[in-house]
């Protein structure tokens, strides 16, 4: 008998790996680039902690409550150098923009997601940029962050496909 | 994706209840980060405490990406290197031959420069650094540009301190924790450093773009007087900033000042040294000479 194959027939995946792969998937991207050796002098590096949160939220929205973003987004903070506060709010709103989207549109799919996570990019970090400068020209603070959104809306298929990637990984059963 | 069974979660009261006040708390949390964010922007130094516990724990992560990849910022450069190999050679040793010959000059004015300092009884002024230490990595992702350094208050490293690399200045330190520290680099939108032109000390303003360049504004506005080629290095006005320390060139002339590069890439340089913050204690006591030893009692 093969002692080490407990598996039971129609038992469902660990509770704790479904909890905890998409919050740590996040929290890690947010840290990431505090890790990486690299001294950038513009924003250089697409919000990766930002994208795999639009990014589960699009692909499971029933797995979080809508408030998700109030501890995720003090912890991005916390590693974004933006101030403190900013993404607590942004990242909130735009759990409830997804929320409603997924209300009004029947049938969601691949463009429609990629459309909502690149809006939503878009608004997120341009309002970050200006609550972070308020005294600085608006035009330039924004052209300052453009780059930065294109690159994001292009890679967010990317971004989609590794959520998928870390999705089947929380629900494989053991 | 279909999209989800209707809003209401079916007849369920305790349900309804539940969603609702998922919004309830989701709303009043976001309005109230929102407070706290501009709250953070009008007093950045009372949340730094937050930000630096949670860089104490990143930074062991990137000391330890750091010395397995090394700087992995400058690798454009190293490109460009091979690439231009030959030309650069015969270039560089044109410059070597010429910069050899201004130097045997440089080391005579050098030497009458000591001996009239000598003569006028003025002390140099010794600017001894507080620390040396090395950006470690810095924010990517956001419009902040943010430094850590790898030192921190075990040094004597505290918030306001200038910090330069040997090529010129980096920024100022933000923030220190036990052992690293933040600097808000010199490209940072929100850096406003007092300069002069190194040529004839006219008084400028040098502010960030937050994209790696300088916007320079002149304090008087009639003329524009920045020519391509300008080196600009700190006045040492409204303290902080010691003066003479370089600070960028000027890269081309804009309707309202110039444009400038930094001098010393925060990217490209490898050590950097905190100094003392410029204010009136620390000028007075660099200033004022040791104490002569008390004189032998006379036998």
């Amino acid at each position: 008998m093969n002692r080490a194959d407990t598996r039971r027939l129609g038992e469902p995946a660990s509770l704790w790996r479904m909890r905890v792969v998409p919050v740590a998937s996040v929290m890690l991207a947010s840290a990431l680039p505090l890790m990486l050796p690299m001294v950038a002098s513009s924003p250089v590096l697409p919000p990766l902690g930002l994208l795999f949160f639009l990014c589960w939220q699009l692909l499971r929205i029933e797995m979080w409550p809508v408030w998700i973003g109030l501890p995720l987004g003090l912890w991005d903070d916390l590693f974004s150098g933006a101030p403190i506060g900013s993404a607590i709010a942004l990242w909130t709103f735009a759990s409830i923009a997804i929320q409603y989207f997924a209300q009004r549109i029947y049938w969601r799919g691949f463009f429609h997601d990629w459309a909502i996570a690149a809006l939503l990019v878009a608004a997120i970090q341009s309002f970050a940029a200006l609550i972070a400068h308020p005294d600085a020209h608006m035009g330039k603070v924004l052209g300052l962050v453009a780059p930065q959104i294109i690159v994001s809306a292009l890679l967010v298929p990317l971004f989609m496909r590794l959520t998928g990637l870390f999705d089947n990984f929380r629900l494989k059963r053991r | 994706m279909v999209r989800p069974a209707a809003r209401r979660p079916g007849q369920s009261r305790k349900a309804q209840t539940s969603l609702f006040v998922a919004y309830v708390i989701a709303v009043t949390g976001a309005v109230a980060g929102l407070l706290l964010a501009i709250l953070s922007v009008a007093d950045p130094v009372g949340f730094a405490a937050l930000r630096v516990a949670s860089h104490e724990v990143t930074a062991p992560v990137a000391r330890g990406t750091r010395s397995v990849i090394g700087s992995i910022s400058g690798i454009d450069d190293w490109v460009s290197a091979y690439v231009g190999a030959g030309s650069q050679n015969r270039r560089l040793r044109k410059e070597l031959a010429e910069t050899r010959r201004q130097l045997v000059a440089t080391s005579a004015l050098q030497e009458e420069n000591r001996q009239l300092k000598v003569l006028l009884k003025l002390q140099d002024n010794d600017k001894a650094a507080v620390a040396n230490g090395y950006l470690l990595t810095s924010t990517s992702t956001s419009s902040k540009r943010i430094a850590l350094l790898s030192i921190g208050r075990n040094v004597g490293v505290a918030s306001g301190q200038p910090v330069r690399g040997a090529d010129g200045l980096i920024g100022r330190v933000l923030s220190s924790g036990p052992s690293v520290s933040q600097v808000l680099l010199l490209t940072d939108i929100d850096n406003i450093v007092p300069i002069r032109r190194a040529r004839d000390g006219l008084p400028a303003l040098a502010n960030g773009r937050g994209n790696g360049d300088l916007d320079i504004r002149t304090l008087n506005i009639a003329n524009n007087p920045f020519k391509p080629g300008d080196i600009l290095v700190t006045s040492g006005t409204g303290g902080l900033y010691p003066p003479n320390i370089p600070v960028a060139i000027v890269v081309r002339r804009t309707p309202d000042g110039a444009l400038a590069r930094p001098l010393a890439d925060p990217a490209q340089v490898d050590a950097v040294s905190v100094l003392r913050a410029y204010t009136p204690d620390n000028i007075e006591a660099q200033a004022v000479p040791a104490p002569l030893p008390a004189p032998a009692p006379q036998p």
